[in-house]
């Protein structure tokens, strides 16, 4: 066991966990901030997505050792009201069937508009075709993405 | 394979005029005039029925006894109450039920929610309703024909006084509940029909929608299963000494279902099975390949099947100018939904509690009971949101597993099924081979058809009592009771099964049976020289339904204009037999590398009366995903008796980069509501599969699609 320090959603926490350990279990198990989730624990579906750094990573290939000194956003931290453009968007898109793969989607949607404020259709689908969605929500994403763009352009 | 008691979510279909409610217990409880024992006797709350409560601040929770995996059934089951009871939309909230018999069936599938609560629910609206339209007039002194409801509350008409309902529980709750209520004229409808907003969508964007996965009991441990790899295949040795040593590992227990390691986390636990050191017996399916099944169901295709339909004399068959012949197979495939199967249960002191990801609340609590010995009352089941649904999750393997380690180590414990085991543990949609035989007059008019399906069959699996004369009535939907006009036609159904557990996948087996008739429907016009759409017209009724889904599709997707270079069109429909919508879809694709892509689909749909449009367009835009994914990509082999795909890299879902524009058309209807949960993906595969034709006069009869 190692004890670690962690700073999440501008908060620091410090863990306890085997040296290792993928942050997304630590985030879910010790942490409760099940936001987070488990799709298929290699990497290729993208449910588990938080941003580490302003970059969308796939907490579970990312050990918790990794993100020691890093600053974590997960989708409990994306915003205090929900009130994000990628939420905002996503509310009035109606987005989410399932929902599952959700906190995925928009935080790599939130790290992708972050760094390139009006993306476009190619631009979305290389940021997002690494996140799954099998309800088939993506003609709404990619549609939410441009207005959270529009969103954010337009609070300025 | 291990048999649970599970629920056939269609056994009493063409049986229970109630349809689908019956499907648990037999039985249909009217809840109208059923008052809320626990909640009625609360002060303060008016809770007439099971279906809903209202608090003095004027607060509304509407009870949603169906089970939410996207569908939006919690957004349109309060709907169907609230337009009845004059609610103002902002005051609804809604609750999920426990398991409980006072609900009637829970089971969440065969796209029945919508249809089977519609009546329920607008009863139990509009005798609250009415309750509290009496409240208000005795409290005022009036004659109660003085008062209506509107937006929320009481106005007694003549003085324009008003009382919101939250001032009127009181009142109300003394009052007895009336039976044979009025219902609106839907005409009069302002919230059916109506764009809401979802009641879930807050909580899917900000990570506080509790999934089964996310369930957290005080005391908990963590657990996953090391199960057989090879169907029918069981335990023979374990040695545990390595796995019991790792960090975390606190117990590991042999269940009926194989090795479970519990730990203190997740990931320790998912460590502990690794050092597990198991000799499995491989039991009698060690040998058992998919080119075996394969070959199996050739041999079967001799033999004479089950007939499921007749028509006219097919007799003929052989007697007219010209036949068309074709053989067509489909693969199993996986449900994958995206939150893996999981299930967390505390059994201790004869009391089982459960929280669970299932579409089957009241089967669950049953197969729970029964496996561990404990009289339904002294089994709670709690549903959480489901990570998709898809019909995997009306099984109820995982809740039972999790209940056997539960009271193993007499501890709450979470069971966690990782990406492999939710892939190689399966009950997969099934195989399928198909003989088609049909022929046709010299002027190309169709003379008689024949389509005789070999596959497997769930219920001949697990309930073989349900399959009389060889025949499984769930194994042929969406190749009998068509629109189509077929003169002389038989349907016969030829049951062929496996050691392979096969269960409910979206739309079942319309999922194949609908691609098999579209796409030879497609053949038959092609050999007869005449366009595909305007064959189906020929072979429907001039006033159909069905007709007019196909002349909007047509007319909303130009069928026949030109299209830009590169692009071609397919057509295909479904009949609402079996999920009580009309559906037409056009699939627009090229191709490229011998990869079909999938640009535009235009859809028209008739679901009677539409619930919440948004909804509607999103379970198409859902089953056109779904869909493709099958027609494109999907295939679970079988080698040396175990599952071949393993996770996402060999099971591929469709992205982002591969999704169509999709375009919803729907028939404004005041007739009664039809599903709309599966009937969009069955018509899409054969689409796609049409538009391969015209693009390069090759008829894919196997799915999915290769074309190098």
């Amino acid at each position: 066991m190692a004890s670690m320090t962690l700073t999440i959603n501008g908060k620091i926490h410090s863990v306890n966990v085997q040296q290792g350990t993928p942050l997304l279990w630590v985030l879910r198990d010790s942490l409760g901030l099940t936001g987070t989730k488990f799709g298929c624990g290699e990497g290729y579906c993208g449910c588990c997505t938080v941003i580490i750094d302003g970059d969308a990573v796939k907490s579970c290939g990312a050990s918790v050792e990794s993100a020691v000194g890093k600053k974590i956003t997960t989708i409990e931290g994306l915003s205090r009201d929900r009130d994000h453009p990628v939420q905002r968007a996503w509310i009035e898109e109606e987005v989410p069937q399932c929902g599952y793969c959700q906190s995925g989607q928009i935080l790599t949607a939130a790290a992708l508009i972050a760094r390139n404020p009006h993306p476009s259709d190619s631009d979305i689908d290389a940021a997002m075709d690494g996140v799954l969605c099998r309800c088939g929500t993506y003609h709404r994403i990619r549609r939410a993405i441009h207005h959270a763009a529009d969103l954010k352009a337009g609070a300025k | 394979m291990k048999k649970t008691p599970s629920i056939d979510r269609r056994q009493f279909l063409k049986v229970v005029s109630v349809a689908g409610a019956g499907l648990a217990i037999g039985f249909y409880v009217s809840p109208k005039n059923f008052r809320d024992e626990v909640a009625g006797a609360t002060p303060g709350i008016f809770a007439p029925n099971v279906w809903l409560r209202i608090d003095k601040s004027g607060s509304i929770t509407v009870t949603v006894s169906k089970s939410e995996m996207g569908q939006g059934i919690s957004t349109g089951l309060p709907m169907i109450l609230a337009e009845e009871l004059e609610a103002d939309w902002t005051k609804i909230r809604f609750e999920r039920a426990d398991a409980d018999t006072k609900y009637g069936s829970m089971g969440t599938g065969g796209s029945r929610s919508t249809r089977s609560l519609w009546n329920p629910l607008r009863e139990a609206g509009a005798a609250a309703r009415e309750m509290l339209i009496s409240a208000a007039a005795q409290t005022w002194n009036v004659g109660r024909e003085t008062c209506r409801a509107e937006v929320g509350g009481i106005v007694h008409v003549p003085s324009g006084r008003k009382l919101a309902f939250g001032e009127l529980v009181e009142a109300a709750s003394k009052l007895a509940v009336p039976e044979n209520v009025p219902l609106k004229d839907p005409r009069d409808f302002h919230i059916l029909g109506k764009r809401m907003h979802r009641l879930d969508t807050p909580e899917k964007i900000d990570g506080s929608a509790m999934f089964g996965i996310d369930v957290r009991v005080p005391g908990m441990l963590h657990a996953v299963v090391a199960r057989p790899p090879i169907f029918g295949g069981s335990v023979k040795s374990v040695n545990a000494t390595e796995a019991k040593a790792m960090p975390g590992v606190r117990h590991v227990v042999e269940i009926s279902q194989g090795i479970a390691v519990v730990a203190d986390s997740t990931w320790n636990a998912i460590q502990g099975r690794k050092a597990l050191e198991i000799i499995w017996d491989e039991g009698p399916n060690a040998n058992l390949s998919s080119a075996k099944i394969r070959s199996m169901l050739q041999e079967f295709s001799t033999r004479d099947g089950a007939v499921a339909e007749e028509r006219g004399d097919v007799s003929l068959l052989g007697k007219a100018a010209k036949m068309i012949e074709a053989v067509y197979e489909l693969p199993y495939l996986a449900h994958a939904t995206m939150e893996p199967m999981n299930c967390t249960a505390d059994v201790r002191n004869n009391r089982c509690e459960i929280w669970a990801p299932t579409q089957s609340a009241d089967g669950a609590r049953g197969a729970v009971a029964e496996a561990i010995g404990l009289s339904q009352d002294n089994v709670i089941v709690h549903v959480t949101y489901l990570g998709g649904g898809f019909g995997r999750r009306f099984e109820s393997d995982f809740v039972v597993e999790a209940a056997n380690i539960s009271k193993a180590i007499n501890a709450p414990v979470k069971v966690l099924w990782t990406r492999d085991d939710d892939m190689q543990h399966d009950w997969y949609r099934t195989t399928s081979l198909h003989h088609l035989i049909a022929s046709a007059n010299e002027k190309g008019e169709l003379v008689a058809f024949k389509h005789k399906i070999i596959a497997p069959s769930i219920n001949g699996q697990r309930w073989p009592q349900r399959v009389r004369g060889g025949l499984d009535h769930s194994a042929v939907e969406g190749a009998v009771e068509l629109e189509y006009e077929l003169p002389n036609s038989r349907i016969e159904y030829v049951m062929a099964n496996t050691a392979i557990p096969v269960g409910w996948w979206r739309s079942v087996s319309a999922s194949q049976n609908v691609f098999v008739v579209e796409s030879f429907i497609d053949e038959l016009a092609s050999a007869a020289a005449i366009d595909p759409l305007e064959y189906r017209r020929q072979l429907l009724k001039k006033d159909s339904r069905m007709k007019n889904v196909l002349e909007i599709v047509a007319e909303k997707s130009a069928w026949g204009a030109p299209l830009p270079k590169g692009r071609y069109r397919g057509i295909a429909c479904a009949p609402p037999a079996f999920f009580g919508s009309y559906i037409a879809h056009v699939a627009e694709i090229s191709i490229e590398d011998n990869n079909v892509r999938v640009h535009r689909v235009v859809s028209a749909v008739d679901c009677g009366i539409c619930v919440n449009p948004d909804s509607v367009e999103a379970q198409i835009e859902s089953s056109i995903a779904f869909g493709i994914t099958a027609a494109l990509k999907g295939v679970i082999t079988i080698e040396k008796g175990r599952v071949m795909q393993r996770n996402f890299d060999d099971y591929m879902l469709l992205t982002i980069d591969e999704m169509p524009k999709v375009e919803v058309h729907i028939v404004p209807s005041n007739l009664p509501v039809g599903g709309m949960g599966e009937p969009g993906l069955p018509p899409i595969a054969p689409a796609i599969a049409n538009a391969v034709f015209a693009a390069t006069g090759k008829r894919i009869r196997k799915l999915p699609i290769r074309l190098a």
